[in-house]
């Protein structure tokens, strides 16, 4: 079933991090497996990396804390021999960690060579994205990530119910579109042509990390943008491209989209003032961050919505 | 043997009644107010169900439902109740009787099976709106999303606005009243029933046909949208079923031979 929602500050930073765990909150029932956010914080000159270094179910047998700072000893290893300086590195678990660098080069060996370190997986890098994701719903992620003080202009989130691949943080919604820095993207919904997409990307040398059809969204929709396309061409050729059911969310540093597949299968209910756009699978969602009763509508099919910030 | 789950599957198997309304004496009996926010959605069920049953009153107000799921299903009986405010996904099914006035929005599948009485929102709605619709009127003042009265055996659906793709999908009986835009594939496989349509038509479903408006089409139109006082458009067109695929063909000789 899958929950997603996306919330976009039009009059300037917001209590993002708090908003959006009280957005999921009100819709684990729609996916208890685990919790991802995507939020943005204030833009800034430093390069901000999420990664982890294992998963949190994995089995943990004997030296797994001293494998995890080994790794992660490598990781600042590996930053500064790639030439990154590193300003602040620090971990909310023991196996996932936030570095923030000041770095000129290209991102796409500086991930690879991240992600060529045993276990680990950059879950995001941008100027201002940060991915958070992890097991458990909402509320017990942002607790462990201490999120509630996160200020930003927008996010998305996920709570996930697990159909077509395992429980996992690299099962877990959002992704973001290696190697391409501020874009991610949540999804609810299959998609039919996965494999064929998966191999199509995979020959222009993108790389994924889980068996989740998700994944490739992110990725599809930053290429067409790398391409030149603005955001919203993308995601209207995505309609045409992409087959199955899905309602998909996707931000980019300073924008946020909805598209609905040809169906109208899965559910979003929309929100819009002057001041903020909010929108979930589910009205209770966007009535968790405001109070007071609200003119919603659903998107039709076909429907692509982008605001910009 | 000590059943140590809720055999009824319920997430909230020992919920009580409230019993938090105030109620007033009004021109035509009791009438009850109480406040939905602070409440889970079996709370504001059993309250509903403990005024209307064992209380006999038959005018009950719901303040602040909060876009919960699930509010006011399965009412068997004659009453009245205003939710002022927006409800979630699948609000009011399964009612046979009450007359329900919503003053907000509704999710998806909101009146699905309802088999009497009368559903007015004053708002939006989603997808599947009337779905499995056995009888009564179902009135959204604002648009709604696709697949209205998908399976819909009876009663009326009125839309003030525009309605989404797959409208009366596979409709078997009944009306439907469209007084904007529809999307497309309108009334793929229906069996039987009309659906009248004031604005425009992306496309016709499978074996759904236009069809000539009639006296009888005129005066229901006028009095459907005189009892709700919503503004007719200019003009309307009728939608029936073509009767193509009440039979098999004779591109399917396997299928015809099997049920003859």
């Amino acid at each position: 079933m899958c929950g997603i929602a996306g919330i976009i500050h039009r009059d300037g930073p917001g209590g993002i991090g708090a908003e959006m765990t009280r957005m999921l909150q009100s819709m684990k029932h729609r996916g208890p497996d685990s919790s991802g956010y995507a939020l943005y914080g204030p833009p800034s000159d430093l390069l901000v990396m999420r990664i982890k270094l294992a998963d949190p179910n994995e089995a943990r047998g004997f030296g797994w804390s001293e494998r995890l700072e080994r790794h992660r000893n490598e990781i600042e290893h590996r930053l500064a021999k790639i030439g990154a300086m590193v300003d602040v590195l620090h971990g909310d678990q023991e196996y996932a960690y936030r570095v923030t660098f000041r770095y000129n080069g290209d991102l796409k060996p500086l991930a690879d060579y991240m992600e060529d370190v045993p276990g680990c997986e950059v879950l995001s890098l941008g100027h201002s994205l940060e991915i958070v994701k992890d097991l458990g719903d909402a509320q017990s992620v942002a607790d462990r990530y201490r999120l509630a003080g996160f200020t930003g202009t927008h996010a998305i989130g996920h709570v996930r119910m697990a159909t077509e691949s395992d429980v996992d943080i690299s099962g877990a919604h959002p992704y973001w579109a290696y190697p391409f820095s501020d874009i991610a993207v949540v999804h609810n919904g299959q998609l039919t042509n996965y494999h064929m997409w998966r191999r199509r990307l995979e020959r222009s040398g993108h790389r994924f990390q889980s068996e989740c059809d998700s994944e490739i969204i992110a990725v599809y929709l930053a290429q067409k943008m790398d391409g030149g396309l603005s955001l919203e061409t993308a995601m209207k050729q995505s309609l045409d491209e992409l087959d199955g059911v899905f309602t998909y969310l996707v931000v980019t540093a300073d924008s946020l989209g909805v598209a609905k597949d040809e169906m109208a299968a899965k559910p979003l209910v929309l929100y819009e003032s002057p001041e903020l756009v909010a929108l979930a699978s589910e009205e209770v969602a966007i009535r968790a961050v405001i109070g007071h009763e609200i003119d919603t509508y659903d998107p039709y099919e076909r429907e692509v919505l982008v605001w910009q910030l | 043997m000590k059943i140590t789950y809720d055999a009824r599957g319920l997430a909230e198997p020992a919920a009580q009644a409230p019993c938090v309304a105030t109620v007033e004496p009004g021109e035509n009996g009791p009438r009850a107010v109480f406040d939905a926010a602070d409440l889970t959605t079996r709370q504001i069920n059993l309250e509903l169900r403990r005024l209307i049953y064992d209380e006999g009153i038959a005018d009950v107000t719901v303040r602040n439902p909060g876009a919960k799921h699930s509010i006011a299903v399965g009412i068997l009986a004659r009453a009245q109740i205003t939710i002022d405010g927006s409800l979630g996904y699948f609000g009011c099914g399964l009612i046979d009787g009450p007359e329900i006035h919503i003053r907000g929005r509704v999710g998806w599948s909101v009146a699905e099976n309802m088999m009497s009485g009368v559903l007015v929102v004053d708002k939006n709605a989603g997808s599947l709106t009337g779905a499995a619709l056995r009888g009564g009127d179902v009135v959204v003042r604002g648009d709604v999303g696709a697949r209205s009265g998908i399976d819909q055996k009876g009663g009326t659906i009125i839309v003030g606005g525009n309605a989404g793709m797959m409208t009366g999908f596979m409709l078997q009986r009944g009306r439907q009243v469209i007084c904007g835009n529809v999307g497309g594939g309108l009334g793929d496989s229906m069996y039987d029933g009309a659906i009248y349509v004031g604005g425009k038509v992306a496309s016709l479903g499978v074996d759904c046909v236009e069809a000539e408006l009639t006296p009888a089409d005129d005066e229901f139109l006028a009095r459907k949208l005189g009892i709700y006082a919503i503004e007719p458009p200019a003009s309307w067109r009728k939608f029936v079923c073509g009767r193509k695929l009440w039979n098999y063909d004779n591109l399917e000789p396997a299928e015809r031979k099997l049920v003859l």
